[in-house]
Formats: structure tokens, C-alpha cells, sequence
């Protein structure tokens, strides 16, 4: 039995906590012993090159993929695993479900439910999920809508509604569940350039007033300098280097930091 | 006999054979369509035997000719206490057989909805049976609608082969009328016209109709 890994963390634990978590796909190593914490209402940025694992961090986390090796705590409790005879075994579909509302997640793709509008959208898994009333639901969701912007679109299927548009209504939709921690894989990367700012602002006040954790994996080193209480530089399914976003951005200690980061600069 | 005199005397017949020909096509539908759904879905269950069980109702409906079951059913299912009247088992052998055509249809349209689609319901800790019928199952539509229709243009036609167990549809009626008369070519040549004209201009704008319908839906028209 594993003793490493154990059924509960102690009082004041982060958040989230990877535990040594390994991803593999095939002979393939995407997370290679990942040890990360994220504190509560702590703003965490991912960073680093193509193929280093940031969106694969994101999607085990939201379980969309089993991990291999190690443990991800959330809450105090273990996620991917369960208490089991004074050890921990693998979760069963059943237990997720009572732990995954925790964990919400917004897609570089959006993926809107296209035969909904933008309204229901918002609605449904508060709805089913949680079973609110269609009105508490409407309620909460029609305030979302209005937070991202998006509040005189409510009534529009996605397939009228631009990238940009589609990707605020899918963050509404991600808060209508009330998380602890929002994981947002690139989410800006879609966006037109005239509502990354307002993004960026709903971004920042669901951080500081709204009291939500959250990771973000970017390309947009501008805008995970500004924002992100911590700055992660993943590389080869590892953490190469993390620290404030001064320390990282400004003064890098690892040369594939360095290497990251000047390339980066160059091409912009 | 001219062919307008021959209207006037034999096309009431025709019609009243045409008449039951849309019941058994209506009825082996909606079962045929039921089948889809369970079998189709029961394909992708991650547990071993309701999919073993599929793929063997599947393989068993589509392996074989349809005019085989359609004579088990009505002929060797009384030797075993089970006797159903010709129309019921015409509707049971079409509504079987379609559906197991029907059921690949029904497979292939939900594996074809975007995975982020499942990922994102997944997200939302919607649960399997919600994922389905709130997700996924509303976006098949436009997807499986298409090839369906083929399959309902098909099964319209094969409703041709009931004749054989004595429902009275448009083919028996025809066949009767041969027997007596010995028109066959106004007789074959008018239940040919008939068969096109119920396919064509009613069950093919139908089935368009439900393709706009289901595009709509999604925001697609
Ligand atoms: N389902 C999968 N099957 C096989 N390999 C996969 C799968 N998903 C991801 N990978 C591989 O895992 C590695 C890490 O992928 P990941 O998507 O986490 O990278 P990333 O850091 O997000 O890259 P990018 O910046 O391009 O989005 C890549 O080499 C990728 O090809
Ligand atoms: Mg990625």
C-alpha cells in the first residue's frame, strides 16, 4: 500500500495538490511526476512550450483523463482516488460525481451545446446537476451572462454568435456551476482583440472579489504577467521553473525559461 | 379493356391496398425506429453484455434474408404457442429487420457529435444518462437523418413482401387482380406508379421536412 499518498491532507492544505501525478499516453510520458499546489484564491498561470502537458494538467484535473501514478487532491480529499482500506484506490464514476462540481473548466474550443441557446446553455447543468429550480437557475445564470457581457445575447443559438461571444457565454457557463477552482485552457486565444481587456477584467474581479482559484494556461505572456499570482513554466511534463511573474518574466533562472521566453518575445 | 376504363374499375382496389401498405409502413416504423434507439445505444454500453447483446441481434437481422424472418415469424412462431395475425407479424419482421440497420445508424450518429461536446457535458458533472438525452441525442439528428431516410424509402418497398403471408396491401391486391384479369401489365405498371408516387412526392418531402426541422434545432437553417 502506498503510504506517500494519504487519504486525507491535513487542515490548511492548498486547494489543489498533484501528488506525483504521471500521465502517459502509450510509451508517451505527458506528466512526468507532477508535484503542483494552488493555493485558494490563488491566480496560477501555465506557460511553456507546445506539447510540455499545460492542457493535459487542466484535463486530468477536470477528469476528463485517469492519471496513471500519484494522487490529485482537491479540497483536503483525494479527487482521483479513493479512501480504501487505510489506503487509496482508484475512483469510481460514482464518487467523481459528487466531487466534480468543484473542478469547472472552460475549452480553447468553447464547445457551447449548439442546439441550446446561450440562456440554456448556462442553464441546464445547474439545473440537472444541481437541481436547481428553472428560475433560481435562470436567476444565476441570467447574471453571468450580464457579467461576461453577454446578457442582450442570452436568446441566441451559438451558431449565431461570434468566437469571441461564444467563449464568454462558455465561461458564464463554467460559473453557473460555482466551482472552487476554474481551469481556462487558452481561452483568450479565440477572442477579438477589442474584448480580451474586458475578458481579462471579468477574469480579474471573479479572482479578487468573487474568491475563485484559478489555473490558466496561456500563450499570452502579457496577460499571465498581469494577472497570475504565480507563473508555472512547464517543460517536457514537468515544472521547470515557477515564481512570481516579476521573478519569472523578469529574471529567469532555468535556460529553457530563458529559451522559452526570448523566443516567445521574438515572435511577437 | 383500355387503360382509363381499367382505372375506373381496378384503381378503388389499388387504393384500398395502398391504404394498407402506409399502415404497415407507418407501424414498422415507429418499431423499427424504437429498435434503432435501445440497439444503437446498447451498441455503445461499456458493459459486456448488453453490447454482446446487440451486436448479436445485429448481426442476426442484417445476416439474414428478411423474407425468412418475415415466414418464421408467421409460420413457426404458432409452432411454438405464439400465432399472430399477418398484419402483426409483417410489422414485427420489417420493424426487426430495419431496426438493425437502423440501430448502425443511430451508432454511427452519435459517435460522429463532437467530442468536446461529450467533454464539455462531462465538465458540467452531467451525468451518463443526462449526457445522452440532453447532449448528445438532440445533435444526432441532423447527422443519422439522411442515411434514415434511405432506410425508410427501403423499408417503404419491402413492405411489398407482406403480401406473401396474405396482408391484404397493395401487392396482394394486385396479385389479385392478375389472377382474375390477366392485365398484369396495367396492374404491375400501376402498383409500380403507386409505390414511386407514395415515395416520392409523400414520404421523401416528409422526411426533408424533418431535416429542416432538425437542423433548425441546432441553429443550422
Ligand atoms: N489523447 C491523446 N493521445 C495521445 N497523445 C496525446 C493525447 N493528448 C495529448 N497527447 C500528447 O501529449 C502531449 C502533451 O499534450 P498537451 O495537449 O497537454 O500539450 P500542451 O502543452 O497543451 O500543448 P499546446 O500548447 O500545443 O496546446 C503532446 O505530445 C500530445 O501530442
Ligand atoms: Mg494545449
Amino acid at each position: 500500500m502506498d503510504t506517500t499518498h494519504p487519504q486525507v491532507l491535513p487542515e490548511g492544505s492548498p486547494l489543489v495538490r498533484f501528488s506525483g501525478v504521471t500521465k502517459c499516453y502509450g510509451p508517451l510520458t505527458v506528466l512526468d511526476k507532477l508535484d503542483l499546489d494552488i493555493a485558494q484564491n490563488e491566480m496560477v498561470s501555465i506557460i511553456g512550450p507546445s506539447g510540455s502537458g499545460k492542457t493535459t494538467v487542466l484535463r486530468v484535473l477536470m477528469t476528463l483523463e485517469k492519471i496513471n501514478d500519484g494522487v490529485i487532491y482537491v479540497d483536503g480529499e483525494p479527487l482521483t482516488h479513493m479512501p480504501k482500506a487505510g489506503g487509496l484506490t482508484f475512483a469510481t464514476e460514482k464518487y467523481l460525481h459528487e466531487r466534480r462540481s468543484k473542478i469547472g473548466m472552460v475549452f480553447q474550443q468553447f464547445n457551447l451545446f449548439p442546439h441550446m441557446t446561450a440562456l440554456q446553455n448556462c442553464v441546464e447543468a445547474p439545473m440537472q446537476v444541481l437541481g436547481l429550480s428553472r428560475e433560481d437557475a435562470e436567476e444565476r445564470a441570467l447574471n453571468l451572462l450580464e457579467l461576461v457581457g453577454m446578457g442582450d445575447k442570452k436568446d441566441q443559438h451559438p451558431t449565431r454568435l461570434s468566437g469571441g461571444q461564444q467563449q464568454r457565454v462558455a465561461i458564464a457557463r463554467a460559473l453557473a456551476m460555482r466551482p472552487k477552482v476554474m481551469l481556462l485552457d487558452e481561452v483568450t486565444s479565440a477572442l477579438d482583440p477589442e474584448v480580451i481587456g474586458e475578458v481579462l477584467n471579468v477574469i480579474r474581479s471573479l479572482n479578487s472579489e468573487h474568491n475563485l482559484t484559478m489555473i490558466m494556461v496561456t500563450h499570452q505572456m502579457g496577460f499571465a504577467r498581469e494577472i497570475s499570482d504565480r507563473v508555472c513554466f512547464f517543460y517536457e511534463g514537468k515544472i521547470a521553473e515557477q515564481g512570481s511573474p516579476e521573478q519569472l518574466f523578469g529574471d529567469p533562472q532555468n535556460e529553457r525559461t530563458k529559451q522559452f521566453l526570448h523566443a516567445v518575445l521574438d515572435a511577437n | 379493356m383500355g387503360y382509363w376504363e381499367f382505372l375506373v374499375e381496378y384503381l378503388p382496389k389499388l387504393a384500398n391496398g395502398a391504404v394498407m401498405t402506409v399502415m404497415v409502413m407507418v407501424c414498422a416504423t415507429l418499431l423499427a425506429v424504437a429498435v434503432s434507439m435501445v440497439f444503437g445505444l446498447m451498441r455503445l454500453s461499456s458493459h459486456f453484455a448488453i453490447q454482446g447483446a446487440a451486436t448479436v441481434y445485429i448481426e442476426f437481422f442484417r445476416g439474414t434474408s428478411l423474407l425468412v424472418q418475415l415466414y418464421w415469424i408467421y409460420y413457426v412462431l404458432p409452432l411454438m404457442g405464439l400465432t399472430l395475425s399477418p398484419f402483426v407479424s409483417g410489422v414485427l419482421a420489417l420493424g426487426l429487420n430495419f431496426g438493425a440497420y437502423g440501430a448502425e445508424i443511430v451508432r454511427g450518429g452519435i459517435q460522429a457529435v463532437p467530442r468536446g461536446q461529450y467533454e464539455a457535458a462531462l465538465a458540467l458533472n452531467m451525468s451518463p444518462f443526462s449526457r445522452m438525452r440532453r447532449i448528445i441525442i438532440p445533435q444526432i439528428y441532423t447527422i443519422i437523418l439522411p442515411p434514415a431516410a434511405n432506410l425508410t424509402v427501403e423499408l417503404l418497398k419491402a413492405t411489398a413482401l407482406v403480401a406473401l403471408i396474405t396482408v391484404v396491401d397493395l401487392m396482394f391486391v394486385a396479385k389479385q387482380i392478375n389472377a382474375t384479369t390477366w392485365l398484369s401489365a396495367q396492374v404491375f405498371g400501376t402498383a409500380l406508379i403507386i409505390y414511386y408516387a407514395m415515395a416520392r412526392f409523400a414520404l421523401i418531402p416528409f422526411l426533408r421536412w424533418l431535416e429542416l426541422i432538425a437542423a433548425r434545432k441546432i441553429g443550422k437553417a
